[in-house]
């Protein structure tokens, strides 16, 4: 038998709803006064993914051995007396997406089922420095196009506190992981929405940082001038650890800023001082808001201003046009940047057509490895996005979109001279039923309503719990800060962790060790 | 009618024509990643995630193409963009990795501009779009230059009946410049003078290794032909020839392509608007252009800006610079040796054609003491011949150019003649390390002293009268007829000394 798993057992911590010794700081603090090694907490986390991967489907690959032989190699180094680096021997998800050396790296599509990547992301770069052990790729939407993590070839994922209902996507493997108690800590990307909403869906954290704050080095292009990636936690303490490790300027991508990284741990204990909240009352007087979310909400702001701060309505006049904004821009980016799955380099190829009459072979093996290659969403986005570029169509479509564009990001300029962050709801609802709104494409597009904002202005946003409904689905709040401003995100999320002594909690079926 | 006319005689026609020439620019690396541009290596060796295209990677911009090409710009009289982007320009094709070539679409880096050529034929047609100038060149004026970056090379292997094609993306990413020119040409020979003049210019400045072997240096043709028929003038559809790698099959395509056109408007009579506009490709072998497609298949591009990579502008250190290199073109060189040196415009065009180098190595000798037209004859006899031979560059010649001014303005001094310095010549070629001084006296050259010179132009005059009369007579040339007679008494004796002397006899008799 494996000696690792035997001490496995002697783990001295079991889970009974949520053990605070499974965020990022407690098990850094375990690590640091050796009550636990590296390799312990990988194997316990192994040992979890074992036993409740099955019921979500969260994590798509994994590689035990080389997640324990990698949790060893930062055991021996702090045994040499090594300095703790920040993220040392923490296990860390991440989408597949996201480039890895190691494994395949799929983005969920038939096209790429057995793509391996000759080289890290860059974020992947940055964990590994930071000492994290790569624990596992996480389930998404194909190319990180959808709200449900339901387009992949790897089958849903499913939402731990409701296997019946969606996780929410595209990043909705990561959120899964993190909230079933599988990963401590996942890192997600976000196009639309795709960390915050699956995080609102599956009660956990997530940040998507600021467009450019981390390299897009290895994420695999969906709409590129929005791509960016993030994480997701327990914490949002645990969040700031995360983004400090894989924020900062990387030469490989044109896009990232040269801004320095702020102290983010740091920055989240400096209490807000007279922290003003824009409320945008649309948003959360919008026919189609949840009751019990809007509850939670007002909640949340009442909390907030008892504890000081002061609630100020704002106006995002142009936020009705987020989506179909949205909905031109990132098909158009796709249908560009998913070219080059063409059959002829890497990845699936499909044979030509026997007779074709008219196309070429060559042609006909493009039309076969697409139409085969990508599902249903991926085509209809490549579609649409070649429609709106298409000659005659380009002015009214995307260059109309990049106009609208401009207008949402001084919308949000206007707002942020009169308050620090604003807060609303990160989706309409709850997390809905699996196969609910598959087959209805713009039902799906609108749960993207108040997440897609920041992508098209490039802004910060975050989303944490704030509670349950009733049938004890989770409920979110997102917060928006100005580009760049990560740490005031941040504090304002902690702050109202802190004081209002947030206990995150694992979902029954998955509490037990 | 008209028809039995055209058949009948011959119809008048003007040619037009546009070139679009595809420069590779002259960096170490690739447009958008750190992979070599060198030639000839074995296929895919010179590629990374970048240039493959694979998921994931991400292009950064090679700054010193942007200065190539401003530099370009400043030679080519253009208005240099105070902000250019890039723009992806999508089509699928087995070479082309990402599925879209990035490229620069509404706002290019360089704007307008011109290229002078020799003028062939005086413009006998007012309504002529090039204008003349008083140097007697035509002006062929620019649309814009723009860069983008190369696809790579689809080689067929049908080797035991299959039909497999093989990829190679060494040349994927390279950068290049595409300059296109307004339709102002009017022949093959202007087409090719054209071409010559743009390369020579690429090469001048450093923007171009202008290798057309290589294929450094590509042109595609935009032809048709204006045919007066009737009193009206008639425009042929536009035949866009592509794959042009060579000056020849510039001239020999746009010949056939002439001929191609007037046969085919008096077959079917269609004018420009009444049949697509064809893409055809030149088949250098066969000496024929053929069709590769007509315009409604033509792909829509759906050029949009690259989220990729963030707009250029150019800094006032970067325009500086640019102004400043784009300086050294070959016109500027041509105005040197033909008005400050007077060389010969033959001549000076054979120094001209033969780079920037050569004409350098010509400068410096002159600058060294030669006279222009010694060293201008020397170049072109010996220089060029040695470098013809030895197939090498001017900076590979042995003799450095103040060196070999030195053996020149021996002749000048009379210290030898032209034929000891040609074997003086060939001793240095021979050891390049000895001095040219050395070289003269290796020859045995003996001064002759004057009392001795004098005694023997005194035994040569007296010996030839009729040279003392044709000399007084105010033809001072004769007494050239005495330096073979001088040579066999004396071998050693300086023609140049021993016509003064003889001169200055003649003068006081």
């Amino acid at each position: 038998m494996h000696k690792g798993l035997s001490r496995a057992a002697t783990f001295p911590y079991s889970l009974s709803m949520f053990d605070t010794r499974l965020s990022l700081r407690t098990l850094r603090e375990s690590i640091a006064n050796r009550s636990v090694s590296c390799r312990e907490i990988a194997e316990f986390f192994l040992a979890r993914i074992e036993k409740h991967n099955a019921a979500i489907n969260a994590i798509v690959a994994i590689d035990p051995e080389i997640a324990i032989e990698s949790a060893k190699a930062i055991d021996r180094r702090l045994a040499q007396g090594e300095s703790l680096p920040a993220l040392a021997g923490l296990p860390i998800s991440v989408k597949d997406i996201l480039c890895t050396r190691q494994g395949t790296t799929t983005c969920g599509s038939k096209m790429l089922a057995k793509y391996q990547s000759p080289f890290d992301a860059h974020l992947v770069s940055r964990l590994y420095e930071s000492g994290a052990v790569l624990m596992g790729k996480t389930n998404l939407d194909e190319f990180a196009m959808g709200g449900s993590t339901e387009n992949s070839i790897f089958g849903p994922s499913r939402n731990p506190w409701d296997v019946a209902r969606t996780c929410g996507g595209s990043s909705g493997g990561s959120a899964a992981a993190v909230a079933a108690g599988l990963s401590p800590a996942s890192i997600g990307t976000d196009t639309g929405g795709s960390i915050r909403q699956p995080a609102a869906f599956c009660g956990v954290c997530g940040i998507k940082p600021t467009y450019g704050r981390v390299s897009r080095y290895g994420l695999i292009a969906y709409g590129s001038s929005l791509d960016v990636a993030g994480a997701f936690a327990h914490t949002v303490e645990d969040l700031a650890l995360v983004l400090a490790s894989i924020a900062g300027h990387d030469p490989r991508d044109s896009t990232s800023l040269p801004d320095p990284v702020p102290n983010y741990a740091e920055a989240i204990h400096q209490t807000p001082k007279n922290l003003r909240i824009g409320v945008v009352r649309e948003h959360l007087e919008d026919e189609g808001l949840d009751s019990e979310l809007r509850d939670a909400l007002t909640a949340t702001i009442e909390t907030y201003k008892r504890l000081g701060a002061s609630i100020v309505d704002v106006s995002l006049p142009h936020s009705k046009y987020c989506i179909p904004t949205y909905y031109i821009i990132a098909p158009c980016e796709a249908s560009s940047n998913l070219s080059r799955y063409d059959g002829a380099h890497y990845g699936f190829r499909a044979e030509p057509a026997p007779n074709t009459t008219g196309t070429s072979p060559l042609e006909s093996m493009y039309e076969n490895t697409r139409s085969q290659g990508f599902g249903a969403e991926v085509r209809r986005r490549i579609l649409l996005g070649t429609y709106a570029l298409s000659a005659g169509y380009y002015d009214a479509y995307y260059l109309k979109a990049l106009k609208v564009r401009r207008l949402i990001r001084k919308d949000y300029d206007a707002a942020f001279e009169k308050v620090d962050v604003l807060l609303g709801p990160t989706t309409p609802r709850p997390a809905f039923k699996l196969g609910e709104k598959i087959n209805d494409p713009v039902q799906l597009y609108l749960e993207d309503l108040f997440t897609v904002g920041a992508n098209l202005a490039g802004i910060p946003a975050l989303s944490m719990p704030i509670g349950h409904t009733r049938a004890g689905l989770p409920l979110g709040m997102q917060l928006q800060a100005p580009p760049l401003r990560e740490s005031t995100l941040l504090a304002a999320g902690h702050w109202y962790q802190q004081q209002t002594s947030y206990i995150p909690s694992i979902p029954p079926a998955f509490a037990a060790s | 009618m008209s028809d039995s006319a055209s058949t009948n005689s011959p119809l008048a026609y003007r040619i037009v024509i546009g070139l679009e020439v595809h420069v590779q620019l002259k960096t170490e690396t690739k447009l958008f990643c750190r992979c070599s541009t060198r030639f000839g290596q074995s296929p895919n060796t010179q590629v990374c995630p970048v240039c493959l295209g694979l998921p994931g990677s991400l292009p950064v911009l090679n700054r010193h193409a942007i200065e190539l090409a401003a530099r370009a710009g400043e030679a080519l009289h253009c208005e240099l963009a105070p902000f250019t982007k890039w723009d992806r320009k999508n089509y699928f094709y087995p070479d082309l990795p990402k599925g879209y070539q990035t490229s620069q679409f509404d706002l290019p880096i360089c704007v307008g501009g011109y290229l002078d050529i020799p003028i062939r034929v005086p413009s006998d047609n007012a309504a002529d779009a090039a204008t003349l100038s008083e140097n007697m060149v035509k002006r062929i004026r620019l649309v814009r230059a723009h860069l983008e970056e190369d696809a790579g090379k689809s080689m067929h292997d049908e080797r035991a009946g299959r039909a497999d094609t093989r990829i190679d993306l060494n040349r994927a990413g390279t950068p290049l410049l595409e300059i296109v020119s307004e339709p102002d040409l009017s022949s093959a020979e202007e087409a090719k003078d054209y071409l010559t003049e743009m390369r020579l210019i690429m090469v001048y400045l450093g923007i171009s290794d202008g290798n057309m072997q290589e294929g450094s240096l590509r042109a595609d043709a935009n032809v048709n032909l204006h045919i007066e028929r009737d009193g009206k003038t008639i425009p042929t559809p536009i035949v866009e020839v592509k794959n042009l790698n060579s000056f020849r099959a510039v001239e020999r395509a746009i010949d056939y392509e002439v001929e191609r056109q007037y046969r085919e408007f008096l077959r079917t009579g269609l004018a420009m608007g009444q049949s697509p506009k064809q893409t055809r490709g030149w088949d250098d072998v066969l000496g024929q252009t053929d069709l590769q497609r007509e315009k409604e298949e033509a792909a829509d591009y759906r050029y949009f800006p690259c989220p990729d990579l963030v707009p250029v502008q150019l800094t006032e250190q970067q325009r500086e610079a640019a102004k400043h290199e784009s300086q050294f073109t070959p016109d500027r060189y041509r105005n040197v040796l033909l008005h400050t040196h007077a060389l010969k415009e033959t001549d000076a065009e054979i120094l001209i054609q033969q780079g920037r180098d050569v004409v350098e190595y010509f400068l410096e000798m002159v600058r060294s003491g030669a006279t222009p037209k010694r060293a201008s004859a020397w170049m072109l006899q010996d220089v060029l011949r040695h470098l013809n031979d030895q197939r090498v560059p001017i900076d590979r010649y042995p003799i450095a150019a103040p060196k070999l001014a030195e053996l020149l303005v021996a002749i000048e001094q009379g210290k030898l003649d032209t034929s000891q310095a040609k074997q003086a010549l060939a001793k240095i070629l021979d050891a390049p390390s000895i001095g040219v001084a050395a070289a003269i006296d290796s020859l045995g050259i003996v001064r002759v002293d004057v009392s001795e010179m004098e005694a023997l132009c005194k035994e040569l005059l007296a010996e030839n009268p009729d040279v003392i009369d044709k000399v007084k007579a105010g033809n001072t040339k004769a007494v050239a007829a005495l330096v073979g007679q001088a040579k066999k008494k004396n071998r050693n004796a300086d023609p140049r000394v021993l016509q003064e002397i003889c001169l200055k006899m003649i003068a006081s008799m």
